[in-house]
């Protein structure tokens, strides 16, 4: 099993949401997060004073796959998250040790 | 076209002047019109200052801003009936104080009158201003000051300076004597509060982090709110202070909103210009700007005047808070010196320039032929400022003796004064 996680520009969401509806994702979970990369923040002006903002509002997804379907996973993620500025975000990848569905104890497979 | 507004108000220039004069007799429409800008100045404190401020101030600290609106308008509440008022108002003595006759407001009743008024609502409407004035300075000093030594600040400052000179201007006192014109408190609320908050502020020192982390404001959306019922409130205010219903009053009203509009234009196309966004929380500081500034004026000037005076105060006001406060080095948190002080002393010496006899013939200034209005103007701004500064930090040390000290400890001003003194929150998030 591996695990996604999409950073990602937060009025993206609903495309990559449908993206991933259509190749049969069928849950995610999803936080509003903030940070900066290469992007870097902007400034904001209150009375004459500058604040820096540094950290830019996204949203990151977060979906659990069997370890084969991961590739096309993410390049679906790729493509309807991309917008071709900077700032579109990052997508990790990493594998998971063991999953269980809280509700019946399944485990593995049957769990995700 | 540019003499129509006191064209109007030309004819109604004696009415109120003879019945003042015939006095003691109760005029209904008088009493109605004043009830209703009582009213409107009274939310001008717990509801428009404290949503203005409130927004203002940063999230952590959002309640204790709106918690000392509320606390300063309840103190002034209650000390001007026990001894504000009479303080203020009662018999002159030497021109200084008012005297204690009228303590818990003994020897005035139903039947009492000041001019067409009873005086009951005479002493409501004065009350309002000064709750008002205290709560003005804590713009100053939001995010870092004790409540308790909050508290007892604002009964000392009420009785020991506010009374004083509303006594000096409005209540038989040397300063009206001499000839200063202040319609509806240039002087005696907005200089007056400016300069308490600036010295406050120096007394207590920069918040922790200042000019090195950013202090965003929680919310300007509440600051937007604040300023339009500011606005609102501030019809009554000015309206209000010709303590009639009448001419003046109508004119006053009219150049009180053309002022507010044009002064939120001027700091907004300022801003703009300079650093290239016209922001909410500019267009909201340029009504306030405006409305502080006319406030002396109000029923002293025609409309064109408004006009300068409104534009001036946007740009000041834009100055004051971007330039002078950068410069001169201050944690002026709000703002309260930058557009109070500023504003009032530019509102101030402007009706001294603009003071116009076919508006009301009590004022007569510069450009109407009479220079030593604005001397008289000058003399009076500068007797407030400096009696103003002197008090205030002999009170902030007596209220450092009583309070054991004047500021929050560090681990509460990093925490924030909501949770560390209220023990609430302004805004619940995840």
């Amino acid at each position: 099993m591996k695990k996604i996680e999409a950073i990602i520009k937060p009025f993206k969401l609903d495309d990559v949401k449908e993206a991933l509806n259509e190749i049969g994702i069928q849950g995610m979970t999803i936080s509003e997060v903030k940070g900066y990369g290469r992007q870097k923040g902007h400034k904001e002006i209150y009375r004459g004073a500058e604040y820096i903002v540094d950290f830019i509002p996204k949203v990151k997804i977060e979906i659990v796959v069997e370890a084969e379907r991961a590739e096309n996973i993410v390049e679906k993620i790729r493509e309807a998250a991309n917008t071709g500025k900077i700032g579109d975000g990052k997508i990790f990848v990493s594998p998971i040790e063991e999953a269980i569905r809280v509700r019946t104890g399944e485990t593995g497979k049957d769990a995700i | 076209m540019r003499v129509k507004p006191w064209m109007i108000a030309a004819p109604l220039l004696f009415t109120p002047f003879s019945l003042a004069r015939a006095a003691d007799t109760l005029d209904t429409g008088d009493t109605a019109w004043m009830i209703v800008s009582t009213a409107l100045v009274m939310m001008m404190t717990p509801a428009g200052l404290a949503l203005f401020y409130g927004g203002m101030s940063r999230y952590k600290n959002l309640l204790n801003t709106i918690a000392m609106t509320i606390v300063a308008y309840c103190l002034g509440s209650v000390i001007w009936v026990l001894w504000g008022y009479s303080l203020a108002f009662g018999p002159d003595h030497g021109g200084i104080v008012g005297g204690l006759t009228h303590l818990f407001m003994n020897g005035i009743g139903v039947d009492s009158l000041q001019g067409s008024i009873p005086t009951y609502v005479f002493a409501l409407f004065q009350m309002t201003f000064a709750c008002i004035t205290v709560a003005l300075v804590l713009g100053s000093i939001v995010d870092r000051m004790k409540f308790s030594s909050w508290i007892v600040f604002t009964v000392l400052w009420i009785t020991l300076i506010y009374c004083p000179i509303a006594h000096w201007v409005w209540g038989g006192g040397w300063m009206g004597s001499m000839g200063a014109l202040d319609f509806a408190g240039g002087t005696v609320v907005h200089i007056n509060a400016g300069v308490a908050g600036l010295v406050l502020a120096l007394v207590l020192g920069k918040r922790i982090g200042y000019g090195k982390e950013s202090m965003f404001p929680s919310s300007i959306t509440l600051t937007a709110l604040g300023a339009a019922l500011l606005w609102f409130g501030w019809f009554g205010f000015n309206a209000g202070s010709q303590l009639a219903a009448d001419g003046i009053a109508g004119s006053a009203f009219l150049v009180t909103n053309t002022s507010a509009a044009i002064g939120a234009l001027a700091w907004m196309f300022a801003e703009w210009t300079v650093s290239k966004k016209p922001t909410v929380l500019g267009m909201a500081s340029g009504i306030v700007a405006g409305l502080v500034a006319i406030t002396p004026a109000a029923g002293f000037v025609n409309m064109p005047a408004s006009l300068v005076i409104g534009a001036g105060a946007g740009l000041l006001g834009y100055v004051g808070v971007t330039v002078l406060k950068r410069k001169l080095g201050y944690d002026d948190s709000l703002d309260a010196f930058g557009v109070h002080g500023v504003c009032g002393i530019w509102g101030a010496l402007a009706t001294g320039l603009f003071a116009n006899p076919a508006v009301n013939e009590a004022g007569r200034g510069l450009f109407y032929g009479n220079p030593k209005q604005l001397w008289i103007q000058i003399i009076s701004i500068v007797a407030t400022a400096v009696f103003t500064a002197v008090g205030t930090i002999i009170l902030i040390y007596i209220t450092r003796f009583i309070t054991g000290g004047l500021r929050v400890a560090k681990e509460s001003e990093i925490e924030g004064l909501d949770s560390a003194l209220h023990g609430e929150r302004g805004f619940e998030i995840i």
